[in-house]
């Protein structure tokens, strides 16, 4: 074992370039003003009270309401399929799991693009309504449909971490509950949900780091005036310029993301 | 302790209650006939082992009765009444799983507790009886320990403790001791049986391993191919085996052709020989059965049968000698080392000689 040490070198040199050094220089860029400038460095805390200015704390607030919701969402729909999932035999599991994840192939963009024609004023649905004779009903650019475009982009990920603890889990553990008295109800709740614990709080981590950072699915169904945290951070750097804030934000949705994840880790699946 | 009764006797009829009575059962699993009609009564505090090889019927039997499999025709009575359509959860029955299953997310107290929690059972009369558990078991004090972190053997005592402080009328075991070492299993062959004693309930044991089956049972039920092949206490299994296949299965053995001459007089290899046997046809052909260690070597000058040592072999507490005849090779099992190529001659008893049908008409 000892002489294939080393070959993690180059992946320690890797990581050390691609990961320490741009995060450094975020913080580095959080704790400074002046742009690109390296040659002085001003440290300021300003970036981070500017961020505490009424307009940016509400538009954190609506980025974790809104990252909460699809969170909740994808639960309430991925565990039931997750589980349904698991009880085909390994064949049909393997294809349904494939099913989930083909959407994952095509481009985000477009699968957001998609949605545009289904929701829109004029587009598929309002128009199959008008046959009905149900006048047209606004869904693009409301909280509704990023929601949706968000639900449905990451669903997957938080069913395929439950189905992997589902697919993995002992049958005979099921038998056993069976065996010991505890009916279907009971079984479910006293030892399924319980042993697939750490499948959903990796689901609920994935998805809610994804829903809480995205920019595209908020720009594309919510419109120019619907700010996510993840719009602010790409607006400060693509076309405000102020890259000094736009880490400061960076740095603090790390730290939260950081402080959820570890409160989420600290539920503890074992105790009732 | 053993219950006076249990000491001597056969023990299929010292159990007048029947508890289980399985009638004309059968399983297919796709095309695959696993119980081709299978009838058996199990009674009240007896100690029942399925035996036979891998694929012989004997887990799907248990899994019927449990609740696990549904069977495909013929009915299974607990108490009388026709239970194969109930699901596990209720039916008075408590199964030990072959790699113990217990709940990984739960500590010893509460994987023993789990059958009495779904219960709504009172919180004090859960310790109690919990406590008193693990006591029979030898865990006294585990209670907190992660199930995880338990050596086999103890994963073992906590499943069996499990099963058992739902008080079941009956526990099926499914080779509760396959996966542990050689020395272990002795000893939790001993405490099993124990166990079995102290609660005085009836056991179901289900193992391929022979010695197990005599060890522990008061009725052995020999499994081949999806059907019953002898029923009887481990002496009359390993004395007098029905047929070839239970012969072989249970121990070593000589098996020889041979034609029953009258009551009492068998012949093989072209020689009579006194037996204890009777009850067969004159002249009809039958299988002898000798068991290894029946044989004795001696001097060629004074026996019927002579032969040549062919190979020696040492099995730690005696020798596995090959001898071979005119006709065929003896194995036999004896403390005396022979030279090989050294002519010798082969004794037995009358009672050593055990008669049965020859396989296929049975």
């Amino acid at each position: 074992m000892k002489h294939f040490k080393h070959l993690t070198k180059p992946y320690i040199v890797w990581s050390f370039v691609f990961v320490v050094i741009p995060l450094l220089l975020i913080a580095l860029y959080a704790f400074t003003t002046g742009g690109n400038s390296v040659k002085i460095l001003d440290f300021t805390l300003r970036n981070f009270v500017k961020f505490l200015e009424p307009t940016y704390i509400s538009v954190f607030l609506k980025s974790i309401k809104l990252g909460l919701t699809t969170t909740s969402i994808c639960l309430i729909m991925g565990y039931p399929l997750a589980y349904f999932i698991s009880k085909f035999n390994d064949k049909a599991q393997d294809l349904l799991i494939l099913g989930v994840t083909i959407p994952m192939w095509i481009n985000l963009l477009l699968r957001t693009y998609a949605w545009l024609n289904l929701l829109a004023d004029n587009g598929i649905i309002n128009n199959l309504l008008s046959i009905f004779g149900i006048s047209p009903i606004t869904m693009m650019y409301t909280d509704f449909s990023v929601t949706l475009g968000m639900v449905c982009n990451f669903l997957p990920l938080m069913i395929i971490p439950i189905h992997t603890s589902l697919r993995k889990m002992d049958n005979s553990l099921i038998e056993a509950a069976y065996d010991l008295g505890a009916n279907r109800i009971q079984t479910f709740r006293r030892i399924v949900l319980k042993l697939s614990m750490p499948g959903v709080l990796n689901g609920i981590i994935m998805v809610f780091l994804m829903s809480i950072s995205t920019f595209v699915i908020p720009k594309l169904l919510g419109g120019g005036q619907y700010l996510l945290i993840g719009n602010l951070i790409e607006s400060q750097f693509i076309s405000v310029g102020d890259w000094n804030f736009g880490s400061a934000i960076s740095l603090l949705l790390a730290i939260i993301i950081l402080i959820s994840m570890r409160l989420m880790k600290k539920i503890d699946p074992q105790d009732e | 302790m053993i219950a006076p009764e249990q000491a001597e006797g056969s023990p299929v009829y010292k159990y007048m209650n029947k508890l289980i009575e399985i009638r004309n059962l059968t399983k297919n699993f796709d095309d695959q006939q696993v119980l081709k009609g299978i009838n058996l009564e199990i009674h009240e505090n007896e100690f029942l082992t399925l035996l036979g090889p891998s694929g012989c019927g004997k887990t799907t039997t248990l899994r019927i009765i449990a609740g696990f499999e549904e069977p495909s025709d013929g009915e299974v009575l607990f108490d009388g009444i026709e239970i194969s359509k109930l699901p596990p959860y209720k039916r008075e029955v408590n199964t030990v799983f072959q790699k113990y299953a217990l709940f990984p997310h739960m500590n010893v107290f509460d994987n023993v507790a789990f059958g009495l929690a779904v219960k709504k059972t009172e919180k004090s009369v859960v310790k109690q009886k919990v406590d008193r558990m693990l006591k029979l078991v030898g865990l006294t004090g585990f209670g907190n320990r992660d199930v995880t972190l338990l050596s086999g053997g103890q994963q073992q005592r906590v499943a069996i403790a499990r099963a058992l402080v739902n008080e079941p009328k009956v526990l099926l075991l499914d080779e509760p001791l396959g996966a542990l070492d050689a020395k272990m299993r002795k000893e939790m062959q001993a405490e099993l049986k124990n166990i079995q004693q102290e609660v005085g309930i009836t056991f179901i044991y289900v193992t391929h391993d022979q010695e197990e089956a005599l060890t522990m049972s008061d009725t052995v039920v020999v499994m081949n191919d999806g059907d019953i092949q002898q029923i009887g206490s481990p002496t009359d299994i390993y004395n007098e085996p029905e047929n070839r296949f239970v012969a072989e299965f249970i121990g070593e053995s000589n098996i020889i052709e041979g034609i029953m001459i009258e009551d009492f007089l068998v012949e093989f290899d072209g020689i009579r020989f006194e037996c204890v046997d009777k009850g067969f046809e004159d002249n009809e052909e039958i299988e002898v059965v000798l068991r290894p260690e029946d044989l004795d070597i001696i001097s060629p000058k004074k026996a019927a049968i002579t032969g040549e040592v062919k190979s020696v072999t040492f099995k730690g507490v005696h020798y596995e000698i090959l001898v071979e005849t005119n006709t065929r090779v003896y194995m036999v099992h004896t403390t005396d080392y022979s030279e090989v190529g050294l002519k010798v001659g082969l004794s037995f008893g009358p009672e050593d000689i055990h008669v049965m049908y020859p396989m296929g008409s049975y």
